[in-house]
């Protein structure tokens, strides 16, 4: 329906009719999946839609969670959507507005898929539909073009990793039902050999390090609605298929597999959030804190197969949970933030920090909007981010007894690894916040900034306010993901409490509504103190900045991005490998007279470099054979054929 | 519930009348160490009260973040305060706020002055807030890590579960992971709170100061707020070290404790105070870079923390 809207209005009302279609469609996933998470399960069977297989859906309480989280993403950057191709700001072309509802659709059809076919089928419409999406400005940048390029190989990848593990899986379990599935004996190595292969393809959908090269290219190439759909709502489906696979299907599984899923997350956490932390790209930096979130739930998803494999179910379900209650926290942050840049890109025309600031002043609905997301984003209390990180950590902490010298090593391990990236986070959205958006404009885009329209707006805000539900209460969704857990992994609930969220088996406890109400009231108190106390003092009034007698300092003398993260680009050098050039041109009179100095820094992804470029070089060096194999010659062709045809009967002969 | 709230109203009343005298005290141990007179303990209050005495300004060109500041850090010292069992365990925030959340809310002070030195745009703001950001993301995992050891045995990262714990087993304390645990904990403390070899707290020197250069732009009682709230974060977490590894004397029921439970604080926060103080002037500040060293050492006593509670256990 909203392909039809999309190709029948004029252009003028095509976003509108567009985005208004794919909300719908999100509202609809919506009510689908509180049905789903409340108990209401479903399954369909579409025969005719799928030659020789039929189509199959079904609802579960798994599913369900992902179908909520999914699409009140796409519902908000619909809306949020319809507001940024206003006033000419985004392409009217057809084929953008036309794609937008089906890969809203694609991305709520993945989880409800019960089939192999239907799965991939709808796996592969997600992957050509966002695939077209990232393209949308290639006429405008040729950026664009490479990492649309990055992403459907890497994409397309996935895909193959996932066709052959799910083909060896169901000619094993001889049917491609997920019920057969389930029920199928499969020996070790098979099934080790299904998991890795589906732990690549979903590892590449997430960004996965090192299968995360395109992720950092491809989201901020994207419009900013759509970087929001991708960043938020596409990549949570690769953990939805681990989980699906990992824990449902395959029943658990072998203590490696998990180890490695999160060792591979702690990985990805650690080096997407410190590449964030020295990014200056804002719409760069929100993509590598996608890498860096994805491997943190991978981490949990990890951690959580890890204890049920050493017997400590409970834990693993606070695993569990804390993993998908922190898909959904990232999920309203990072929808919060990539709507906040693509505002900040309209209004500017820039996501360079180095160029921004003094937006609080000129956009402060997007600001504070902003500052929501960035508090949810480093984990602080009382953000959101924060809720599922102590979950995180409670299940890691208290881990260690139950499995051995393995998790005795392991789990601190793993506590370190979340600190620290909890600490860089603290960096990367300060810097995002204060340099991006608070003191005075470092370019001229800034300077002529505007506050953006009130359906952009309202769409950020309803993401702030889901942030908040998620912050302060977070117990709702305790008793929300209860069942989805205990489906899972077989123990009752392990979350409980009223406003307190207490976990059983562990005496620790937490009430974000707590912390935030004392410290609401410890201000109200200081503000009441320093009235009482400074009664007679004279009223507060403007100065001009401290600037050391040496006369007002001017906004280039501001700390830029670059600047704020240098010290932490230092601490990590040896892992950064950053790039510095500095060019000295001497006057012609003395060499000791500088008459111009330039400064190069640059931050290259250092995976990609040393994986993908050699992989690149190669594929190159096989090209240029091409050539040389097929150069025109009839006779050389016939011997090709001829050499084939005899390799083949000879393999048949032997094997027969 | 009630004598439990009032007993944590007298714990937070107590900081704050506490920390001005800590901070006078360490001044004055420093002082006659390094053979002046010095002000007295007192100074520190005598200064809180001339700086609200005058009024506060706003530089041109700050806005909310700026005026927010000091307030939400004091808010957050606040908290803290009523949360970690000093002179008693029964806060009702307890269950509210563990030690997770208390380290998370030191780190939300941190970043709304950070934040609002950025705001002022001036070079001193972002040189103090970058290096002070920098300082938090890296003290993180030793805290945390610490915590671990903590808490893995007790079964609970909440505080007063810690502290009941350790005043039943006391032998405890004397433990190869505990110990660790205390000496990572007190370089974090160090650099948390700005004090030598991380930071000086004396200096307005622009190529060492790290928290100084982000109040650089406040004054009147913003200054009072913003400096009030920096000795409470130092009284409280010696006060948390003291209660971690020496709980003695906190009143565990009721007010029947409280006469004896705050000169006992009181002289633990003492001791403290002036050994920091005392080592301190034996030591020179450590160049920003050389921070990082210093914190990845108190990282791996965490680290031997965790694993020595399980191997040697």
């Amino acid at each position: 329906m909203g392909v039809l809207a999309a190709v029948s209005v004029p252009p003028r009302l095509r976003a509108t009719a567009a985005g208004t279609a794919t909300a719908v469609v999100g509202v609809a996933g919506l009510v689908a999946g509180v049905a789903a998470v409340t108990g209401t399960v479903w399954r369909v069977r579409i025969g005719w839609l799928l030659p020789l297989s039929g189509a199959e859906f079904a609802v579960d309480p798994l599913a369900g969670w992902f179908l909520v989280v999914t699409s009140v993403v796409v519902a908000v950057t619909a809306v949020y959507g319809i507001g940024y191709a206003g006033d000419g700001h985004a392409s009217t072309r057809r084929p953008t507005w036309v794609l937008l509802p089906v890969f809203g659709f694609a991305l709520l059809l993945v989880p409800v898929a019960a089939s192999v076919g239907t799965l991939l089928l709808c796996w592969e419409l997600m992957a050509i539909t966002s695939l077209l999406l990232i393209v949308t400005e290639h006429a405008a940048r040729a950026a664009v073009t490479r990492a649309g390029l990055w992403y459907a190989v890497m994409t397309q990848g996935g895909f193959l990793a996932l066709l052959i593990g799910f083909s060896v899986y169901a000619a094993g379990a001889g049917g491609q039902t997920f019920t057969a599935l389930r029920a199928a004996h499969l020996s070790p190595a098979v099934r080790g050999l299904v998991f890795l292969l589906i732990l690549a393809g979903c590892g590449s959908k997430s960004g996965l390090v090192p299968l995360h090269a395109w992720l950092p290219k491809a989201h901020p190439q994207a419009p900013s609605p759509i970087s929001a759909m991708l960043s938020a709502g596409m990549v949570n489906l690769g953990v939805y298929l681990v989980v699906r696979v990992g824990f449902d299907l395959l029943h658990g599984g072998a203590r490696w597999w998990w180890l490695l899923t999160l060792a591979l997350g702690a990985l990805s956490a650690l080096y997407g959030i410190i590449q964030a932390a020295v990014a200056t790209d804002l719409k760069v930096l929100l993509a590598y804190s996608t890498v860096e979130n994805m491997g943190l739930i991978f981490l949990g998803v990890g951690a959580a197969g890890v204890l049920r494999a050493s017997g400590a179910d409970a834990l693993a379900g606070v695993a569990l949970a804390a993993a998908l209650l922190h898909m959904a926290n990232h999920a309203g942050f990072k929808t919060l933030l990539f709507t906040g840049a693509g505002s900040v890109l309209r209004a500017t025309g820039s996501r360079d920090l180095d160029a921004l600031g003094g937006l609080r002043t000129r956009m402060p609905a997007t600001t504070a909007l902003f500052a929501v997301g960035a508090l949810g984003a480093a984990a602080l209390p009382p953000g959101n981010g924060f809720v599922s990180e102590w979950l995180l950590l409670q299940a890691l902490v208290h881990a260690a007894p139950s499995g051995g010298i393995v998790t005795t090593v392991a789990m601190p391990l793993a506590v370190a690894v979340v600190a620290l990236t909890a600490g860089l986070a603290v960096v990367t959205f300060v810097k995002a916040l204060g340099v991006g958006f608070f003191a005075r404009p470092r370019g001229p885009g800034a300077d002529a900034a505007r506050e953006s329209p009130p359906l952009m707006l309202t769409a950020m805000a309803i993401a702030a306010a889901g942030c908040a539900v998620l912050a302060l209460d977070p117990t709702l969704f305790g008793q929300v993901l209860s069942p989805v857990v205990t489906a899972l992994i077989g123990t009752p609930a392990p979350i409980g409490g009223g406003v307190m969220l207490r976990l059983n088996h562990i005496g620790s406890s937490l009430s974000p509504l707590w912390i935030a109400a004392a410290l609401t009231g410890g201000v109200l108190v200081t503000v009441m103190v320093i009235r009482v106390v400074g009664a007679g003092v004279a009223r507060r009034r403007d100065v001009a900045l401290c600037d050391c007698g040496a006369g007002a300092p001017t906004a280039r003398m501001q700390y830029t991005a670059t600047s704020f993260a240098e010290p932490v680009q230092r601490v990590f050098d040896d892992v950064l490998a950053p790039r510095t050039d500095i060019a000295v041109t001497p006057r012609s009179e003395s060499r000791y007279i500088i008459e111009k100095l330039t400064y190069q820094r640059e931050v290259p992804d250092r995976i990609e470099h040393h994986l993908y470029q050699p992989l690149i070089h190669g594929y190159h060096r096989l090209g240029r054979l091409a050539p040389w194999l097929g150069n025109g010659s009839v006779h050389r062709y016939l011997a090709y054929g001829f050499t084939g045809l005899i390799t083949l009967l000879t393999v048949l002969a032997v094997l027969r | 519930v009630t004598a439990a709230t009032l007993a944590t109203v007298v714990q937070v009343l107590t900081v704050i009348g506490v920390a001005p005298l800590l901070t006078g005290l360490m001044r004055q141990t420093r002082a006659r160490m390094e053979g002046r007179a010095g002000a007295g303990i007192g100074q520190p209050w005598r200064d809180l009260r001339k700086l609200v005495r005058r009024p506060a300004v706003t530089p041109v060109g700050t806005g909310w973040p700026f005026r927010l500041a000091p307030l939400a850090l004091t808010a957050t010292s606040l908290v803290i305060a009523a949360v970690i069992p000093l002179i008693t365990t029964r806060s009702p925030l307890d269950h509210g706020a563990d030690l997770f959340a208390v380290v998370g809310l030191l780190a939300f002070g941190t970043v709304t002055l950070a934040l609002a030195a950025l705001d002022t745009g001036t070079a001193f703001g972002g040189m103090g807030s970058s290096r002070a950001i920098t300082v938090l993301a890296l003290v993180e995992p030793s805290i945390l890590v610490a915590v671990f050891a903590l808490s893995a045995r007790v079964g609970s990262t909440n505080l007063a579960a810690i502290v009941t714990t350790t005043l039943q087993h006391p032998l405890r304390v004397m433990s190869p992971a505990s110990l660790l645990a205390a000496a990572a904990l007190v370089v974090v403390i160090v650099a948390e709170c700005g004090r030598l070899p991380v930071d000086n707290p004396s200096t307005h020197l622009e190529l060492t100061m790290i928290h100084e250069a982000m109040t650089l732009e406040y004054s009147g009682a913003d200054l009072a707020l913003v400096e009030l709230s920096a000795m409470m974060r130092l009284t409280v977490l010696l006060g948390l070290l003291a209660s971690l590894f020496a709980p003695w004397g906190i009143a565990t029921a009721g007010l029947a404790g409280l006469p004896l439970a705050v000169p006992v604080l009181l002289s633990k926060l003492a001791l403290l105070g002036g050994g920091l103080a005392a080592i301190e002037v034996l030591l020179a500040k450590l160049r920003l870079f050389r921070v990082p060293e210093l914190l990845a050492g108190s990282f791996v006593l965490a680290l031997l923390a965790v694993t020595s509670s399980y191997f040697l256990a």
